[in-house]
């Protein structure tokens, strides 16, 4: 592999997406979980949604924090690496992440303050309300980059204008496409069960450990639950997904399916090797007709393969065949342990049932697993393009960068992310670890300062008094 | 008024809210390392951690206005400023996390606090170099950067990014006088005459280095004599900080500051109009097209950007006044 800048940074890019992305996949669940948390313990009263609310909302707000400063990222490197990209897209992409900056810090920044300290401060009802308001905010957000990210894969609603610049026509088109809306469902559908499988793991965690088993319970009851839902409806989302791809990015469906020559009826690989340089995909385990099936519904369809495209229009093969059986994979195992898991929730049995709550402790990465997996189908499967037939991710780079800049940037970038997401996961898991309520045999020790936007540490005496006056209080 | 002008404003608006939202709390973060022991650092932190989340996304907000309305400027600009931009970048992660991590573990609370400073003087240096180097002048050639990766680096924009830093330390110690109390409020007026006399220096400094390069942009004070206005308002906020100082008013050393700030940002705009980037590319040849900035206008212009103005301002009039001192938390 040659180190050009341009390699380079789109290496630079996917380290800082990939990283970005595993936060907000899982701040987006979590804040609909906490609504969730907040709508039943005002429905129903028990102390125990309090409990389960305030000891989320405490990872939510480390969990919250990376995101935003790993998302300021983003919105700059669009400008230092893809300088051209920005200029002759910007009057596209350029609106379209404004307004995802403007809704993310109108909702989700102002009512996150209100998360944060506001609990004794305003009445319940208006907190539930802020709870609503941050969850509507991180799913806008979304909203916007999965335009955005759409407008890219699949280009509607322009015409080119004086210096290759990509001059809006028809905002409709661009926001109201089909596309978006098989995209978007899909991703946000990925972040609830992304947050589902944590919160069922950390449940299944205090389950085995007997330390907080009652709440670790409730939340594995109602995580699986509700996974055993979404994960069904997110397999038809993505399928799709895969609809579109195979009518409108026909290369990026063939090199997924590490399809070469144009087969009717074709099969479908299961497995493989898929070898560039040779054209084939080797050691292929492949059932005849499947292709034909999951590529258009019929038996007898053709299927085109790779071969059909010149060399300088197909993607990489390796990493979309890859990524995207490891997505399915995940995808499948999820939907086995969710099933499963409401099943035996039905009954006492989930209690004794020790094998499956190990598994689904250490389902926890799943989700992250199938997101990140996903995204690299979507966006590695896009190459050789950035804007998708239209402009090359060659000719979109920043011309004037050199090899020792990028270099310098990604060594930098590195190091801090590695950093503060060591130390992000490790504080996380310390306050997972400790767990909604105290354990008996920990001193009090509360000595913060006030700090609106974040909440006291993993302090179980804190965790305790909170505890303490809830249940005075109700 | 076109939808240019309007987003021209908005820009201008973000920007200056920026500079002096955000210019305060990276000062504090510069003054940190001398602050009276760590009950005057929870105390320094304190004052500015209600507001430091909402300061910084101004800087988002100016970045996600020049990307969606200007995308030409946005694309020059960024890529020209490729590595300073990094190191900002970077201060502003480790500062953003060192709010959160410093209070969870006692034994790496001075890496997060070195973090918390050095990303508070890269943040503000880096600013101040970019200004410099803009007023100086950027090698472009039809809309697009065709410097080199150094270019910026010259010793007017250094000076500038140290300039900026003085600005930053004195209305961050302006923001602690009237919001801290005790040790804090004493360290802050102890530090502010020092911080005065270094902007005074750095301002004969820069503007002495300005003629001896013949900066064009020093002919405009003869095209448009009534910039002089701006500098003289300048200096009347300065004397009203030295008299503030003197009689002890701590809360009107950062109206102050701030109208020192907005004197010196009125100065730069209007020196550069017609311009964005002087004198490569007007305002007018940066903007998107109109179908862009329509479609900005009904949505983020009409709606979004009032009411994050006057969220902004609910959220520093509730927390006016001077911060609470004991470590009450919920």
């Amino acid at each position: 592999m040659d180190l050009t800048p341009l390699m380079l940074s789109r290496i630079q890019f996917a380290f800082t997406i990939s990283f970005h992305i595993i936060f907000p996949a899982f701040t987006i669940g979590l804040a609909a979980w906490l609504a969730f948390l907040e709508g039943c313990g005002l429905v129903t009263g028990r102390p125990i949604y309090r409990r389960l609310s305030d000891f989320w909302l405490r990872i939510f707000a480390v969990a919250f924090g990376l995101g935003v400063v790993s998302g300021i990222v983003m919105a700059f490197e669009f400008g230092t690496n893809w300088s051209e990209l920005s200029r002759r897209t910007g009057p596209i992409q350029g609106p379209l992440l404004g307004y995802e900056s403007f809704t993310a810090f109108a909702l989700e920044a102002g009512f996150f303050g209100v998360l944060m300290f506001g609990r004794n401060r305003v009445p319940r009802w208006v907190y539930f309300l802020a709870c609503l308001m941050v969850c509507l905010g991180t799913s806008l957000s979304s909203f916007w980059i999965m335009v955005n990210n759409t407008w890219m894969q699949w280009p509607t609603g322009f015409t080119t204008g004086a210096d290759g610049v990509f001059v809006p026509t028809d905002w409709s088109a661009i926001i109201f496409n089909e596309v978006v809306w098989v995209r978007f469902p899909h991703m946000m559908l990925a972040a609830y069960v992304t947050s589902a499988f944590c919160i069922a793991a950390t449940g299944a965690w205090y389950m085995l450990r007997e330390h907080g088993a009652y709440e670790g319970r409730v939340m594995l009851t109602m995580a699986l639950r509700l996974a055993a839902i979404l994960v069904p409806i997110q397999i038809a989302f993505g399928h799709l997904a895969g609809d579109y791809v195979h009518d409108k990015q026909p290369a990026k469906f063939a090199a997924i399916e590490g399809r070469w020559q144009d087969e009717q009826p074709a099969s479908e690989i299961l497995i493989g090797w898929p070898d560039e340089a040779a054209e084939t995909t080797r050691y292929a385990v492949a059932i005849p007709y499947l292709g034909s099936v999951i590529g258009s519904m019929s038996l007898t369809a053709k299927e085109i393969g790779l071969k059909s495209f010149p060399p300088d229009q197909r993607p990489p093969v390796v990493i979309p065949f890859f990524a995207f059986r490891v997505m399915v994979g995940c995808g499948l195992v999820m939907l086995g342990l969710a099933w499963l898991g409401a099943w035996l929730s039905l009954s006492e049995r989930i209690r004794h049932a020790r094998f499956f709550l190990w598994c689904t402790f250490l389902s926890f990465p799943l989700g992250f697993v199938a997101t990140l997996t996903g995204w690299f189908t979507a966006e590695v499967g896009r190459q050789p393009w950035v804007v998708y037939g239209r402009l090359r991710t060659a000719d979109a780079v920043t011309p004037f960068l050199t090899a020792p800049q990028v270099g310098t940037s990604l060594t930098v970038f590195a190091v801090v992310y590695a950093l503060i997401f060591a130390f992000g996961t490790f504080y996380i898991y310390r306050q997972l670890r400790a767990g909604p309520v105290p354990a008996p045999d920990l001193p009090d020790r509360a000595t913060n300062p006030k700090r609106p936007l974040s909440v006291p540490g993993a302090s179980p005496g804190l965790a305790r008094t909170s505890a303490g006056t809830m249940e005075a209080g109700e | 008024m076109t939808l240019v002008d309007f987003w021209a404003a908005a820009l201008a608006l973000s920007i200056l809210l920026y500079v002096l939202l955000d210019g305060f709390d990276l000062g504090v973060g510069m003054l940190f390392p001398f602050a009276p022991g760590e009950a005057g650092r929870r105390q320094m932190l304190a004052a500015i951690s209600p507001v430091w989340d909402g300061n910084e996304t101004w800087l988002v907000v100016a970045a996600a206005t020049l990307f969606g309305a200007f995308p030409t400027v946005y694309a020059l600009l960024l890529s020209a400023f490729y590595l300073p931009l990094l190191l900002m970048l970077a201060g502003l992660i480790l500062r953003g996390v060192a709010f959160e991590f410093r209070y969870k573990s006692q034994a790496m609370r001075p890496l997060w606090d070195a973090g918390f400073v050095a990303g508070s003087y890269a943040a503000g240096f880096v600013q101040g170099t970019a200004v410099g180097a803009i007023v100086e002048g950027l090698a472009v050639e039809n809309g697009r950067y065709v410097g080199s990766p150094f270019a910026w680096a010259t010793p007017f924009a250094l000076l500038c990014g140290i300039g900026l830093c003085i600005g930053y330390a004195l209305i961050g110690a302006c923001w602690l006088a009237g919001k801290g109390a005790f040790d804090v409020r004493a360290f802050s007026l102890r530090i502010l005459p020092r911080l005065m006399a270094a902007l005074a220096i750095f301002l004969v400094a820069v503007f002495v280095h300005a003629a001896i390069l013949h900066l064009p942009v020093l002919h405009r004070w003869s095209e448009r004599p009534y910039l002089v206005l701006f500098p003289i308002v300048g200096l009347a906020a300065f004397a009203t900080m030295a008299l503030a100082l003197r009689r002890d008013h701590d809360r009107l050393l950062f109206p102050a500051a701030a109208a020192i700030f907005c004197a010196a940002f009125a100065t730069l705009a209007v020196s550069f109009l017609p311009y964005m980037v002087p004198f490569t590319v007007t305002i007018a040849e940066a903007a998107a097209p109109e179908s862009s900035l329509r479609f900005l206008f009904w949505g983020a212009g009409l709606f979004v950007l009032p009411i994050t103005l006057a969220y902004t301002a609910a959220v520093y009039f509730i927390f006016r006044g001077k911060v609470d001192t004991d470590v009450d938390y919920h």
